[in-house]
């Protein structure tokens, strides 16, 4: 039997992918436009961010006045502080990998449908170096 | 493509993607950040909910961006050279995981809930990622 809980992930990523696929935002040529800041600038990153801002701002109030998600036992969210140096070298490599490549984890999950042989070699990349900083991390 | 059109479809993509975000935090209580949900499913955590969520959000995604392919016909799309692909690919797994998540986690819904933490890592991320593409550009390695 199916889980609920895996019906509701799924319904969520299938609306998110969609979301990507129609903002254009599953072309990595385009988020490197985006990213062009310098150059041949391509805004329609902004406009996605502020399409999903939007809603999401709204959600937050909603959930700040619920005793507990509508399908699930308790809120489960990271925490919003300490600034520390892992967070930023953490971004900062992310940064690095997501200019030289315009893709990030979002796209390039939702690009295996869309064009699977070019965008294999990143998918699993991004996966080794999940398990590499995860190797790591045991021994720091 | 024409600019009113492109920011059309941003804004429609964009309010899909914090629809989904939405259900996820109000549903199911979590983040709807991918580069967590990811590493959940291919067994690197703990975190990010229970097994199901995360694979069936996985596995969600390329069903989602597939349907609008059948729906309207093929989107044009042109990715780099298989060596960028792969060098991208190592920074953005390790970084995500490292900076505890990515543009979907800190910049969509960390920015939304002002969390501090997320301010930070969505500027420094937008910010390395322009001057990467700046100095990309500047060598000679434009795709």
């Amino acid at each position: 039997m199916v889980k609920s809980s895996t019906l509701l992930g799924l319904l969520s990523g299938a609306i998110f992918g969609l979301g990507l696929a129609v903002s254009g935002m599953a072309d990595p040529a385009r988020v490197r436009g985006f990213l062009d800041v310098f150059g041949a600038f391509d805004p329609t990153l902004a406009f996605v961010m502020i399409g999903a801002l939007a809603p999401m701002a709204i959600a937050w109030r909603v959930m700040r006045r619920l005793e507990r998600p509508l399908a699930a036992e308790s809120f489960d969210l990271p925490p919003t502080s300490p600034i520390d140096v892992r967070l930023v070298s953490g971004a900062a490599i992310f940064g690095l990998g997501w200019g030289v490549a315009g893709l990030c984890p979002g796209p390039a999950l939702a690009d295996l449908a869309l064009a699977p042989l070019a965008v294999a070699p990143f998918v699993a990349a991004m996966a080794l170096g999940m398990v590499l900083q995860r190797l790591t991390a045991q021994k720091m | 493509m024409t600019l009113l059109s492109s920011m059309t479809q941003g804004l429609a993509g964009g309010l899909m993607i914090g629809a989904s975000a939405s259900i996820m935090l109000l549903a199911a209580g979590r983040i709807a950040g991918v580069s967590g949900l990811f590493a959940r499913t291919i067994g690197l955590t703990k975190a990010c909910g229970p097994d199901g969520l995360a694979a069936g959000f996985v596995v969600g995604l390329p069903l989602g961006a597939g349907a609008l392919v059948l729906l309207t016909g093929p989107i044009e799309m042109r990715f780099p050279p298989l060596a960028m692909l792969l060098i991208g690919g190592l920074l953005v797994g390790y970084g995500a995981r490292l900076g505890s998540g990515c543009t979907s986690g800190h910049g969509v819904c960390g920015l939304s809930r002002l969390s501090k933490r997320s301010l930070v890592a969505t500027g420094v991320f937008m910010s390395v990622a322009a001057a990467t593409v700046a100095a990309m550009n500047a060598a000679g390695l434009a795709w």
